[in-house]
């Protein structure tokens, strides 16, 4: 069995996008990632409530790359770089949620798994 | 005229970029000018409060559409003058009641505003990203097909799942690897680096998972070097694609408060 959509891997390859004046526009997920989260945080007299720039970055954030699906894979060690970062606390919180909830639904797939498996090797047979 | 008008303030940058701003259109569609104070200049454009004053930007901001409007606006009038000379770029939505406020700022900000500006001259922001160069089903598989024996298609299901995941678990573990060791060099040869968490396959519109999403801010006399860098360690590792973005103004390197690091 194949999978659908077998890309091609074009491994050992730079893919070069120019942002300044270059043939490709910025991609927007990098521009908000930047315009957003980064640059110069002054707070001007009229007030937009940081607060609420947090909470829209906090969901641009889980648009932008879904932590669990990065924890699935592996590739969250960003969060414990020491690198990195005055956000990570922010995250805790939200990050120990996500956490639980991808334990507990190992749980459920593991239990799923060996009740599958014990049935097979029962015959098929579903012992309620 | 003045009355319903507020001012957004897209960089600070030192005198010299005042001439910079003619023809300049920004969020909102309007013009960008100069505001200077204590030897700096801030780049501003008067903008509508009905639009950018502090109830309408809580409702803007969780427009899609808006945002991506207003965040190219408020990114191209920045990488505009960024071309020319060293900015401090401002987060997105950063505004003022007047001209006189936003002057005010610039005083008290000026020692820290003027220090990010010696330290940003001649350096630029590259952005490095690292995909997968294997295909990734680790998100989500093929389906289970229909009408499946008497084992169950739930069975045959988390079996082949299971599988799979394996397969590629050391796979993404070399991957991993591999771009911890690609950061490691490119740090090296930079002023400064900056990791992020990846985005999304959907948002980064690139089949593989991405397993680095960095920012280096670069000296520009070396930017070739840093180019050719990462072709070479593309190179190095198979199991990587890389992408590189840049020049960009230096958005990841002007901290919380101007300061190079406050971590």
């Amino acid at each position: 069995m194949t999978y659908g959509n077998v890309a091609t891997p074009s491994s050992g390859t730079v893919r070069r996008s120019g942002v300044a004046g270059g043939p490709q526009t910025a991609n927007l997920a990098d521009i908000l990632e930047r315009v957003l989260d980064k640059g110069l945080v002054i707070a001007g007299d009229i007030r937009v409530n940081l607060l609420d720039i947090e909470l829209l970055t906090i969901k641009l954030r889980l648009v932008i790359a879904s932590l669990d699906t990065a924890r699935q894979v592996g590739i969250n060690w960003w969060e414990s770089d020491p690198w990195l970062n005055a956000q990570a606390a922010d995250r805790a919180a939200e990050k120990s949620h996500d956490q639980q909830e991808l334990e507990e639904e190992n749980r459920q797939l593991r239990n799923r798994i060996e009740a599958l498996e014990s049935g097979e090797r029962n015959g098929g047979s579903r012992g309620d | 005229m003045t009355e319903s008008s507020c001012v957004w303030i897209y960089a600070v940058a030192d005198d010299a970029a005042s001439a910079l701003t003619g023809g300049l259109i920004g969020v909102g569609g309007g013009a960008v000018r100069p505001l200077s104070a204590a030897g700096l200049t801030a780049l501003v454009g008067s903008v509508a409060e009905s639009e950018f004053g502090e109830a309408a930007l809580r409702q803007n901001l969780e427009d899609l559409d808006w945002l991506e409007r207003t965040a190219r606006a408020h990114h191209e009038v920045i990488e505009t003058v960024a071309k020319e000379r060293p900015v401090v770029p401002m987060r997105l939505a950063t505004v003022y009641s007047s001209d006189e406020t936003a002057a005010r700022m610039l005083l008290e900000r000026a020692a820290d505003l003027r220090q990010a500006l010696t330290r940003l001259a001649g350096r630029s922001e590259w952005g490095v990203k690292a995909y997968l160069a294997i295909p990734d089903d680790g998100a989500d598989g093929p389906q289970p097909e229909v009408g499946e024996p008497s084992t169950g298609p739930g069975a045959a299901y988390l079996r082949r799942r299971r599988d799979q995941l394996a397969a590629h678990r050391d796979a993404r573990q070399d991957a991993v690897a591999s771009a911890q060791a690609v950061h490691v060099d490119l740090d090296r040869l930079s002023a400064s680096a900056r990791l992020y968490p990846p985005q999304s396959a959907e948002i980064a519109g690139h089949c593989g998972s991405m397993v680095l999403n960095a920012a280096y801010l670069v000296a520009d006399d070396r930017a070739e070097e840093f180019g050719a860098a990462v072709t070479g360690l593309a190179a190095r590792h198979g199991t990587l694609q890389l992408t590189l973005t840049g020049p960009w103004p230096a958005y990841s390197f002007v901290g919380q408060d101007g300061t190079e690091d406050a971590q």
